[in-house]
């Protein structure tokens, strides 16, 4: 394997450049005597010194030690890796919004608000939600201020309720969110097939439970067949409900949370709402809610007083600010190019198609590997490799190898209640031709898992690196390059 | 119609149906129950083509007063700092752009790569030892801070200067709310923390203190005392930063800092109304286990070759769930992306001239807009890039009117600080001209000129 093994601190030369910056035309004295040295850093920071071309020679050839979704099907269960559209790109970019200063007079920034104000309203009717804050960065920090906004909500009304109930088949970041909201987490057993047991839920809401939190359609890509009556024994108990947004990509015009019956749900607007991924991020993780909750909405709120729209933020029972300014706009601008071009009926045949693809998939595979949940899904399936593993093939093996035969790899140990997940999420935007050569791939690795598993266990060898040493890197922790090692 | 963004044709559909053993999608969609469904189109606006968009989108950000046709003196959190062209086009390319955190990192070594590089940026700036791979923003990556400061040290209060941006103070107390973590503030009456205030203040039950150098103000505190005080105590010090001025300012991390935060924006994040930003979070090594967010490390592959991996996972909430350091999953990736090509490409030099540069122009700035009668500087502090004016107009009032000749003068104080009412916060960049800031002076000059109108 020849790869490219430069770090950017590799290729400075001392004296090179590669910015370009004027002289001053300023008169004044030097640094040195404006600010007292006290302040002043003793030596240049030893960043690298390297020419622009330099530069975009290296990080282009870092990207292609990546697969992207540009490039690769990327089938990632729960992340909704659909096509990111250009013209959205284009737009975000467009002075008017990339340039804008955040604290910009609200009459000064009027497009913007304006923006934000009919974006929110768009995702409201998506998901029958009565109000939408659009400050949350991801879907995590939506989750943490749903949370705080029912805790806001009980507080209010003088109840005491100190837990919150979540499925043992959800995601990290529920219980997570939950408990830096100040939650003390009970975790749910799920049903073998996933779905919510109800005997155990009502057993477990009572006066101290403020809130259950549930993925709809869950983590194992399947709709709750009885989620309206969850949603009421929960409001009988006096239970607010929370719906983790991250699989809206499946109902879109189909079922609203907000007709099911819950109080909070947030979006992934880099899910549902085609904003790039980033290699990790941004995203932005706008947070719905009902009517009675509509006080406690992070602050401030974009309103619209005849054709005037301006943030409100004397808001007194506002659970307060998640981040520094209104929102991740960027990603907002995206959400909105989007949703403009895909109206009501291209929103609706988004879901269709996406629960048609998972579908197609998990019957393509369900002869050479076990379905989790007998279908159909939705838009995704989750499959395990344990009839795999039996032969020495674990979920891991497989996702390394898909590598190898070209395309990214499913979200594997997750949801955590199935043996040797593969959960895999086609989305919309792919075309029947790539479903069917990772099909494909994915029948070809069940027959070598069974006929010669090393070639399985060994991959990938097509990638820059091989397999990593994960422990090693725990152990002896190098988190920063330094020019000795 | 069809959807460019949809591939499958009706025949395609019904030939996927077929296999699937289903008439119709409906068919699919069997275990919604019948109550629950959407009886109607959802009510949104038409779809719109392409040409019809971009119309739309245009129309809407020519009503934003933003840089390109305004001259930004803004600051605040949020800055004006020149983006080299490299950027956008290499964070564009597909391969990073449309990848998503790096949990296979044998094909995806270049953003692995890319974030390692990060980390030692950053460290290196800041003079820390590790530095994760981002948090949201400077104000989330504060709240991280504190909450990390409590887990740490067991203690239940934290300990605020005046001068920490209010609007990150504001986001400390919503993420301290659950834990019951108690906020304490210390004074600025002149501009700097009131060290004699913070010493009472902090005590055994503080679990951080922290400070913003620059500040909100735009003064410099004096961040080795500030540790003093906290060290003295058992507390640890947070230091709020901003990383594109620390190409010549000290390294907090050579002052006492044990965390250090801060908006990352400026290192060739555009803008964008105040998001997405990028949250800088560094801490000591003896710190790295209670870290939130990503890490990244260097390992070898099972041949010995250099590789880079997500590492010390377990602090993280898709292992350790109700018990992780942080809720945080999607980060910032790619500005953090942003920030390391914006570093690679200023380099040494690069910055060091950024600082420079902004802290001249910010001076000569200083001087000129105080030339006008009734114009001062508020505090009598060293500053570097931002600095707090004083007007005889209000300072709302001086805003509008520039704003008519394309100037956005600065942020007025009165909503962060009823005792600053009489106050515009004015930030310098690189970016600004001579000829800018004579016209600004100019202006202003005649804006608080005026003669007082005669009616009330
Ligand atoms: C089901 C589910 N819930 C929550 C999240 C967290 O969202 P984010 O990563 O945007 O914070 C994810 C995403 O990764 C998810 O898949």
């Amino acid at each position: 394997m020849s790869a490219y093994d430069k770090l950017v601190f590799e290729l400075s030369s001392p004296g090179r450049v590669g910015f370009s910056l004027p002289e001053s035309d300023v008169p004044g004295k030097p640094l040195a005597e404006l600010l007292p040295r006290k302040f002043l850093r003793g030596a240049a920071p030893a960043l690298p010194e390297v020419s622009e071309f330099d530069v975009v020679r290296h990080y282009s050839r870092l990207s292609r030690m990546n697969y992207g979704l540009d490039t690769h099907f990327y089938p990632l269960g729960s992340c909704t890796m659909k096509y990111n559209p250009k013209i959205n790109e284009d737009m975000a970019r467009v002075p008017g919004f990339a340039r804008l200063h955040p604290l910009t007079r609200p009459e000064d920034a009027q497009g913007a608000l304006r923006l934000m104000h009919d974006l929110a309203g768009m995702l409201a009717e998506i998901a029958g939600m009565d109000a939408v804050s659009l400050q949350p960065a991801a879907g995590a920090q939506g989750e943490f201020a749903g949370v705080l906004m029912i805790r806001a909500y009980h507080a209010s009304r003088g109840e005491k309720r100190t837990k919150v109930l979540i499925p043992d088949s959800a995601h990290g970041t529920n219980p997570a969110s939950t408990a830096i909201a100040g939650y003390e987490v009970v975790e749910v057993k799920s049903l073998p097939n996933g779905e919510v047991d109800l005997d155990a839920l009502t057993r477990e809401v009572g006066p101290d439970v403020a809130a259950f939190m549930i993925t709809v359609p869950n983590t194992l890509g399947m709709f709750e067949p009885r989620i309206m009556e969850i949603t009421e024994i929960c409001h009988a108990k006096g239970v607010q409900v929370y719906m983790d947004g991250a699989n809206l990509n499946a109902i879109l015009g189909i079922t609203r949370p907000g007709d099911l019956g819950f109080d909070v749900c947030h979006f992934n607007l880099h899910k549902t709402f085609t904003t790039p991924h980033g290699g990790g991020g941004p995203g932005a993780g706008p947070v719905g809610i009902k009517a009675h909750l509509e006080p406690f909405l992070p602050a401030p709120v974009v309103v619209k007083d005849g054709d005037t729209y301006a943030l409100d933020d004397k808001r007194p029972k506002s659970i307060g600010k998640l981040q520094a300014f209104w929102g991740n706009f960027g990603m907002l601008v995206r959400a909105y190019a989007y949703i403009r071009t895909m109206g009501a009926d291209g929103l609706r045949s988004v879901s269709d198609n996406a629960v048609l693809n998972a579908n197609y998939i998990m019957k393509r595979l369900e002869a050479d590997y076990d379905v989790s949940v007998p279908g159909p899904c939705m838009h995704e399936c989750v499959l395990s490799a344990r009839r795999q593993k039996r032969q020495g093939v674990t979920a891991t093996d497989i996702a390394k190898r898909l590598l190898d035969l070209g395309f990214y790899a499913p979200s594997t140990y997750f949801p955590l209640i199935v043996e040797e997940a593969l959960m895999i999420e086609p989305t919309e935007t792919e075309s029947k031709e790539t479903l069917d050569e990772f099909c494909d791939a994915m029948i070809q690795i069940a027959r070598e898992a069974q006929q010669n598993p090393a070639i399985v266990t060994s991959a990938p060898v097509t990638t820059p690196v091989r397999r990593l040493d994960q422990t090693r890197a725990a152990r002896e922790p190098n988190l920063r390059w330094s020019p000795t090692r | 119609m069809a959807s460019r963004y949809i591939a499958n044709t009706p025949a395609e559909q019904r030939e996927m149906l077929r296999t699937i053993g289903a008439s119709s999608i409906e068919d699919l969609l069997v275990k919604i129950p019948p109550k629950a469904r959407l009886s109607r189109p959802l009510a949104l606006p038409p779809a719109l083509a392409e040409a019809d968009l971009i119309r739309h989108m245009r129309a809407l950000a020519a009503k934003n007063a933003d840089a390109d046709r305004y001259v930004c003196f803004q600051g605040a959190g949020s800055y004006d700092h020149y983006v080299p062209s490299p950027i956008n086009h290499l964070i564009s390319r597909g391969e990073f752009f449309t990848a998503y955190t790096p949990y296979q990192p044998e094909a995806s070594q270049g953003t692995l790569r890319t974030i390692y590089e990060y980390q030692t940026m950053i460290a290196e700036l800041t003079g820390m030892d590790v530095a994760n791979a981002s948090i949201y923003d400077g104000a989330s990556s504060l709240a991280e801070a504190a909450l990390m400061a409590h887990a740490v040290t067991e203690r239940t209060e934290i300990v605020l200067a005046r001068g920490v941006n209010p609007l990150y103070r504001r986001v400390v107390a919503t993420y301290c709310d659950g834990p019951g973590i108690r906020l304490r503030e210390v004074p600025a009456p002149e501009g700097v923390l009131d060290a004699e205030a913070a010493g009472t203040l902090v005590d055994k039950k503080t679990a951080a203190l922290v400070v913003q150098s620059p500040n909100f103000y735009g003064c410099l505190e004096d961040v080795a005392a500030a540790a003093e005080i906290a060290h003295a105590a058992g507390a640890l010090l947070v230091v709020v930063t901003d990383p594109v001025n620390l190409g010549v300012l000290e390294a907090p991390g050579r002052l006492g800092a044990d965390i250090v935060v801060g908006e990352g924006q400026g290192l060739g994040v555009p803008m964008s109304f105040g998001g997405p930003n990028l949250g800088v979070f560094a801490a000591k090594a003896e710190l790295v286990r209670r870290m939130p967010g990503r890490l990244v490390g260097a390992t070898v592959d099972k041949e010995g070759h250099r590789g880079f991996v997500l590492t010390l996972q377990t602090r993280e909430q898709h292992i350790r769930r109700a018990k992780a350091t942080s809720n945080i999953c999607t980060n910032v990736a790619l500005c953090a992306l942003m920030a390391t090509i914006y570093m690679a490409t200023l380099g040494k030099q690069g910055l060091q001239r950024v600082g420079e540069l902004s802290a001249a122009k910010a001076h000569y700035a200083a001087e000129q807009l105080t030339k006008v009668p009734g114009v001062s500087l508020r505090f009598a502090q060293p500053f570097f890039k931002e600095f707090a004016l004083r007007l005889p107009k209000s300072p709302a009032s001086v805003v509008a009117k520039l704003a008519k000749q394309r100037i956005l003068p600065g942020v007025p104080l009165k909503t962060y600080d009823r005792t600053l009412a009489d106050c515009l916060l004015v930030a310098v960049t690189e970016q600004r001209t001579r000829e800018e800031i004579d016209a600004y002076a100019a202006a202003l000059a005649e804006a608080v000129r005026s003669p007082q109108r005669r009616h009330r």
